[in-house]
This record gives C-alpha cells, sequence and structure tokens, in this order.
C-alpha cells in the first residue's frame, strides 16, 4: 500500500489537481464535474479525495495543502471560515481568504440555502408566492427537520422576522417531510432550495423577500496555486461553470443521483454535456480493494495500538502515581468523538491514510491499555511476590510470569480494540482515507440504504471474523493451563 | 546464618512483630510455633526482604538463594509442576540437563512419580502440590531455607515420612532452616530450638524440653497441652 502511494508520486508522473468534496450528494456532483473539466483541459489530471466529512474536514485538507479545490458555500465560508458573519461580497471573501493563501472562483449561479415550499395547488388557491404570505393563513400545518426548528437561523428566527403562527408546527426527519406534504397531511415544509425532491414534486417554493436566510451561494475555493500554476484549467472552471448552474439545475442533477441511482460523474458529466460512456470508467472501486483497505486500516492502527498500549499497561501497573495520570490520558482521548478526532488529524498529517491510521491507534490505545493495567496489577500479589524469592527479575519475571498469568485478560482487551477499530475504521473515509467507510459515506450522502449496506454488511463480517482470529490466536497466546478456566483454587 | 535482633513490624497501626530476635545458625532447624496471627509468616517475609523492618535489624547470609515455601504452595497455574519447580533454574542460567537430573532427585526425595511433573498444579492434589512447592524452594539446593506450614495438607503417614526424611536432608546439607508450624510434635521432629510468638511476641525461647518442663508463661502450657491428646482419650488408646 504504502509503495502505491510513493508510485503515485514519482516524477514522471504529470502534475495533478487533489479535488475535495464534502460527504453530500450536491459537493460530490460539483466535485465531479471540477475533476473533469481538469482531466479534460489536460494541463493536469485529476485525483478525487471526494466523501471528506463536513466543513472543518475538508477546509482543514485545502488549508493544509491536502487537496487543491473544492465546492463550498459563500455562507459557510463568512460563518464557519473566516467567522465574519456580517462579510456579504464575494470580493471581500476573496480578499481575506488571500492572505491564508487561497482563492475564491465566481459563484457558480445557485444558492443552496433554507428555503419553504407548499403544494402548487394550495400556493394557487391560497395566492402564496413569499413567505411573508403564510402570516395570513394561520391555520396551516408545518413539519419542519429537528434541525431547523432548532437553529437560530431557521424557525426561530423566520417566525420572529415575519411574524408567522401555524395552527401546528411538528418536527419531522427531513425525508418524511415530502410525502407529509405531497399526501395533504401537513401544508408548509422546510426544503433545501436545490433539493433533488424539488424537480419531482410539484412544490412551489415562497420566496424569502426580506432576505432572512442567509447567502450559500456556490463557488469555488481553491488554493492559490492552483490559480496560478494551471491558468488555463482555472480559467476554464470559471467558464464552463461560473453562473451556470440555476437552482432548478443543480436540484435536477442531485434528483438524478439522489433518486434516479445514476452515479455522481454521470450526473457531472450530464452537466457538462458528456456522454456517459466516456464517464464509465469512474473508478467504482471494487470491493477487494477496498476490503484491502479496510484490513490494513485495522491490521497497522492494532499494531501500533498494542505495541503503544502493552508497555502503557505494564508502566502503570507499575507506578501507581503514573497510572492515575495515564489512564486519564488515554480515557479522555475516547471522549473525543470519532470525527472530532478525525479533523484534529489533519493540521498535523493531512488528510488520507496515515492520520486516520493515527486516530484509530489513539482511539484503540483505551481498551488495550487499561486491560493490560488491569491485569497486572491484579494478579495474586502472593504469585508476584514469589517471583522475587525464585530470583525472576526484569523482563523475565513479565514475560515467564506476569504476562501469561495476565494473558487471557489482556488478550480479552485486545480483542474489544480489534472489534472496535473494525467498526470506527468505516469513519476514516470522511478525511479520505478509504475502506468500507468509502461506501457508507457515499451512501449516506444518496440516502441509499443498498450502498450503505455493501458497505456495512462487509464491515460487520470482517468484525466478525476479526473476532473468531483472535479466538484461535488465544490458542498460541494464552498458556493452555489458564485456557479451560480451572477452578486453580490451590 | 539468620539473625534478627529486637525487630519491629507495623502494618498501618496494628503490631504485628514487637521486638523479636532470633538466631538461626547453619546446620540448624528453627521452629516457630504460635496461634494464627501470631506474626510467624511476617517473620518470613522479613527475612526475605519482602518486607522492611520498622525498627531492630534483619540479617542473612548469604543473602541468596533463599528457599521459600509458602502455606498456600503459591505454584504458577500455567507451569506444569515440573516447570514450576525447575523455575529459579531457568532464573539461574542453568542447563537444561542438570535441570532435569536435578528435578528427578527432587522428585524421588519428596516421594512424587516422576509422570506428576507434567500436571498442571489444579491437576494435583493439595499434598502433591505442597510437595511440588517444596521441591521448587530446593531446586538451588539454597543454604538458607523458609518453610511456612509446608506438610500442612499431608496425610500423617506421609506427613511423618517426609518429616523424617527432610529432617535428615536439612541436617546432612548444613542449611539454615526456619520452620513454621502449628503443630508441636513437628516442632518435636525437626526443632531444635522452638520460638513461641503470641501477638508479635517471643514468649519463650528453647528446646520443647524446655518450654514443657520450664514455662515462662502460662500461655506455654496452654499452647503445648490444647495439642496433646486429652488424658481419657491417652488411656482409653493406651497412649
Ligand atoms: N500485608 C499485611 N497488611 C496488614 N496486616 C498484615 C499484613 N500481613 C500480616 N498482617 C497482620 O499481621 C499479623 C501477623 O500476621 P502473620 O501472617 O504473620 O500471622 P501468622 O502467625 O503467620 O498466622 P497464621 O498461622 O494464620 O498464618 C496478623 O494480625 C495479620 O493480620
Ligand atoms: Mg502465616
Amino acid at each position: 500500500m504504502a509503495l502505491l502511494v510513493c508510485a503515485a508520486a514519482a516524477p514522471a508522473e504529470p502534475p495533478r489537481i487533489r479535488v475535495g468534496s464534502k460527504s453530500f450528494t450536491e459537493s460530490y456532483i460539483l466535485a465531479e464535474m471540477v475533476a473533469q473539466i481538469v482531466d479534460e483541459t489536460g494541463e493536469a489530471r485529476a485525483e478525487r479525495r471526494l466523501g471528506l466529512g463536513g466543513t472543518g474536514i475538508v477546509y482543514g485538507a485545502l488549508a493544509s495543502g491536502d487537496i487543491d479545490i473544492y465546492p463550498e458555500y459563500t455562507g459557510t465560508i463568512a460563518q464557519a471560515i473566516l467567522k465574519e458573519p456580517t462579510l456579504a461580497s464575494v470580493q471581500a471573501m476573496r480578499t481575506r481568504l488571500g492572505a491564508r493563501g487561497l482563492t475564491l472562483g465566481v459563484a457558480l449561479g445557485f444558492d443552496n440555502t433554507y428555503a419553504l415550499a407548499v403544494r402548487r395547488d394550495a400556493a394557487a388557491r391560497l395566492g402564496l408566492r413569499t413567505i411573508g404570505d403564510l402570516a395570513r393563513h394561520p391555520g396551516l400545518r408545518a413539519a419542519f427537520d429537528p434541525g431547523f426548528l432548532d437553529r437560530g437561523d431557521g424557525w426561530p428566527g423566520l417566525q420572529r422576522q415575519y411574524g408567522l403562527r401555524f395552527a401546528e408546527v411538528r418536527a419531522m426527519e427531513h425525508a418524511l417531510t415530502y410525502p407529509a406534504l405531497v399526501s395533504g397531511r401537513v401544508d408548509v415544509i422546510d426544503v433545501f432550495s436545490t433539493d433533488g425532491q424539488l424537480a419531482r414534486l410539484d412544490l412551489a417554493l415562497l420566496t424569502d423577500d426580506r432576505r432572512f436566510f442567509p447567502d450559500y451561494s456556490a463557488v469555488l475555493l481553491a488554493r492559490r496555486s492552483l490559480a496560478e500554476r494551471f491558468p488555463r484549467t482555472w480559467a476554464a472552471l470559471q467558464g464552463r461553470l461560473g453562473g451556470r448552474i440555476d437552482n432548478a439545475t443543480m436540484a435536477r442533477l442531485n434528483a438524478l443521483a439522489d433518486l434516479e441511482r445514476r452515479s455522481f460523474a454521470e450526473a457531472a458529466a450530464t452537466f457538462l454535456g458528456r456522454s456517459s460512456a466516456e464517464t464509465a470508467r469512474r473508478p467504482a472501486r471494487e470491493l477487494a480493494t477496498l476490503t484491502l483497505e479496510h484490513v490494513w486500516l485495522v491490521a497497522v492502527s492494532l499494531t501500533a495500538a498494542v505495541l503503544l498500549g502493552l508497555p502503557l499497561g505494564i508502566l502503570a501497573a507499575r507506578r501507581r502515581r503514573l497510572a492515575q495520570a495515564e489512564l486519564m490520558g488515554v480515557g479522555v482521548i475516547q471522549t473525543i468523538p470519532a470525527l472530532a478526532l478525525l479533523s484534529f488529524m489533519i493540521p498535523l498529517f493531512g488528510i488520507g491514510q496515515l492520520p486516520a491510521l493515527v486516530a484509530l491507534s489513539l482511539y484503540a490505545l483505551l481498551p488495550i491499555v487499561r486491560t493490560t493495567h488491569a491485569a497486572i496489577s491484579s494478579l495474586d500479589p502472593r504469585l508476584v511476590e514469589m517471583t522475587t524469592v525464585l530470583g525472576l527479575r526484569g523482563w523475565r519475571r513479565l514475560a515467564w510470569v506476569e504476562l501469561p498469568l495476565a494473558s487471557v485478560t489482556i488478550m480479552a482487551g485486545i480483542k474489544t480494540a480489534a472489534v472496535l477499530t473494525v467498526g470506527t475504521a468505516t469513519l476514516a473515509a470522511f478525511i479520505g482515507g478509504g475502506g468500507y467507510g468509502t461506501l457508507i459515506v457515499t451512501g449516506l450522502a444518496l440516502n441509499d440504504v443498498g450502498t450503505i449496506l455493501t458497505g456495512a454488511i462487509p464491515a460487520a463480517v470482517m468484525a466478525l471474523v476479526i473476532h473468531a482470529a483472535f479466538e484461535a490466536l488465544d490458542r498460541v497466546v494464552v498458556p493452555r493451563a489458564l485456557r479451560a478456566a480451572p477452578s486453580a483454587s490451590n | 546464618m539468620i539473625a534478627l535482633r529486637h525487630v519491629t513490624k507495623r502494618f498501618g497501626g496494628r503490631v504485628a512483630l514487637d521486638d523479636v530476635s532470633l538466631a538461626v545458625e547453619p546446620g540448624t532447624t528453627h521452629v516457630l510455633l504460635g496461634s494464627s496471627g501470631a506474626g510467624k509468616s511476617t517473620v518470613l517475609r522479613l527475612i526475605l526482604g519482602l518486607l522492611r523492618p520498622d525498627a531492630g535489624e534483619v540479617r542473612v547470609e548469604p543473602t541468596a538463594p533463599m528457599g521459600y515455601v509458602v502455606q498456600e504452595g503459591a505454584l504458577y497455574p500455567h507451569l506444569s509442576a515440573g516447570r514450576n519447580v525447575v523455575l529459579p533454574a531457568r532464573a539461574a542460567n542453568w542447563s537444561a540437563e542438570r535441570q532435569a537430573a536435578r528435578l528427578d532427585a527432587l522428585a524421588a526425595l519428596v516421594g512424587l512419580e516422576p509422570e506428576l511433573m507434567a500436571r498442571y498444579p489444579h491437576q494435583l492434589s493439595g499434598g502433591q502440590r505442597q510437595r511440588v512447592s517444596l521441591m521448587r524452594a530446593l531446586m538451588l539446593d539454597p543454604p538458607v531455607l523458609l518453610l511456612d506450614e509446608p506438610l500442612g495438607a499431608l496425610d500423617p503417614i506421609t506427613r511423618a515420612s517426609l518429616q523424617a526424611q527432610l529432617g535428615r536432608v536439612f541436617g546432612e546439607l548444613h542449611k539454615a532452616v526456619i520452620l513454621v508450624t502449628h503443630d508441636v510434635r513437628e516442632a518435636f521432629v525437626f526443632g531444635s530450638v522452638i520460638t513461641l510468638l503470641s501477638h508479635g511476641r517471643v514468649v519463650q525461647q528453647g528446646t520443647l524440653a524446655d518450654l514443657a518442663q520450664r514455662p515462662a508463661d502460662p500461655f506455654v502450657t496452654e499452647f503445648l497441652s490444647a495439642q496433646a491428646p486429652p488424658p481419657e482419650m491417652a488411656r482409653e488408646l493406651r497412649l
């Protein structure tokens, strides 16, 4: 695996432009468009690093130079990246980003923000064109996504701004609000303005005439070096995408992927007017490759965790004072949500396999350190004391007596860590670490249970296989007399 | 040579040993007698260096190796009986042949069939485990032997024959031996000198005859007579 990475970096290769995306459909499709235009222009070869989680991870990857370009939204840039929520103009953002070695392309033309939707017939009947019009119909029933209900820039703020009142407002999972609206059980729902469902269902979007929802215009966010080193590519991106994609177009492309099960590459190619034969070569990476990647992630991180965790656990068992601090340290790591831990790795190790391996190793550390410490410090003190009398010192005491006696418990800890790691490793895909998570992340973006399962089922199978493998390993590692769990009451 | 001089040992606030002195010369066996909790095992653990005295002095020459048999055997459950026995020899880097030869000799000494050496501790009886533990203590032929009720779990016949055997071995091999026991008869078989402990204090030191004929304290008589057969039983059985 490491050899492959080296080979890719060999000097004979053409220069690469690494294209990133977040892990939702629209971002995947836009990134595919970018990658296809890069390849077409021919100045460089596109390398896809798609599905890199949320803003924190993908922006971190851009800032650290692990990717060169990805699609972003002006509202996110102002609020989450520059932390200047009042910043409105693209030009002002471009200037601010310039100081960070980054640049912005021209706006792509559509705006992915919250909107309210009603049935088209109801809109006609009640004369609804703007959100403000809703204030005249307090008898309507609304269903909103829980996220929208809670956010200050969601329902609470909107209600205040427009003075809205409904007969009923209930929380409902986003995917369920569409059928509820179409079947007439509710009258108003929140949507994203480029949602694929909008293209298919007969819905009317209400105009945000008081401009309450912040502007989320799509733009290309890139490293300045990309624009400088590959001027033709940068110009082609501006020319072919800038101002060309309106809300309806983006919604249709999203529908292509989300509802009609077309690949992101196909959806992108459709927009670019390319034949899908050209894009059929999209590397729908095979299960075998993903399995290898996943096994590699688990094997390397588990090995590292054992090599580090065993000595740490032994040390903790030897030094009471150190044990407190040490166990607390590894415990704290465990409380960091996996995605957060992964994103902390980006400034240090960039994206890809390395940061995933480091994060996974840290995660696997706790069960190993804790069980090793517990196993060794709870050994029968008379048996441990006897080692001194018998003249066993240092590593011999450890290797001949303590570790064998503790082996059942320690192996159980390693087994737990291994099975945990198989599951956690699916998150590696969020920072471009590969493995089964790649399918799960894509499936989540498409809201496609089938795709999610093609990643989740092999991961579950691998967890079972690894568990069985460790049961077998017990026969090698744990002394025979301890395995049968005899009532050793002597 | 083993010597304790005015040794005091406390656990937390509680005094386990209070001003205890005793000396054991090579070639002699010293018996520690006393009721449960008197401090007998604590004396051995001080000599082994597993505990430090709070006051007084503990001297042992030579300091290593020492043979030690604990009350419960303390065999390693993951090792066969034979591997348990040769463990100190492996630690001392003996050759495999030398280990095997010594193992056979010791098995014969304590009366265990060589086949038993392949068994794990949980596959042995309590008395067999005690004898394996004794073999392990004798493995390096140590000049100092500390035995904490080594024959507790044996039947009377094996016990008597082993007592006689060990008594001979200790005498011939010129070892300094401390033997802890509750059993006055064992004290008689092994002991040139007896130390009777009670609540961490030395009540009396001397031969069994001294203790019986010139008790320093009513406790001495009480302790000795508690283990003698009651007069009616002795009469009845014509003991
Ligand atoms: N590690 C320890 N911590 C605290 N107290 C201890 C410890 N070891 C022994 N003691 C106490 O010291 C006293 C003497 O214990 P010791 O084991 O020497 O008695 P013993 O004469 O060997 O008794 P037995 O015949 O029951 O084995 C007891 O009161 C015991 O509870
Ligand atoms: Mg004792």
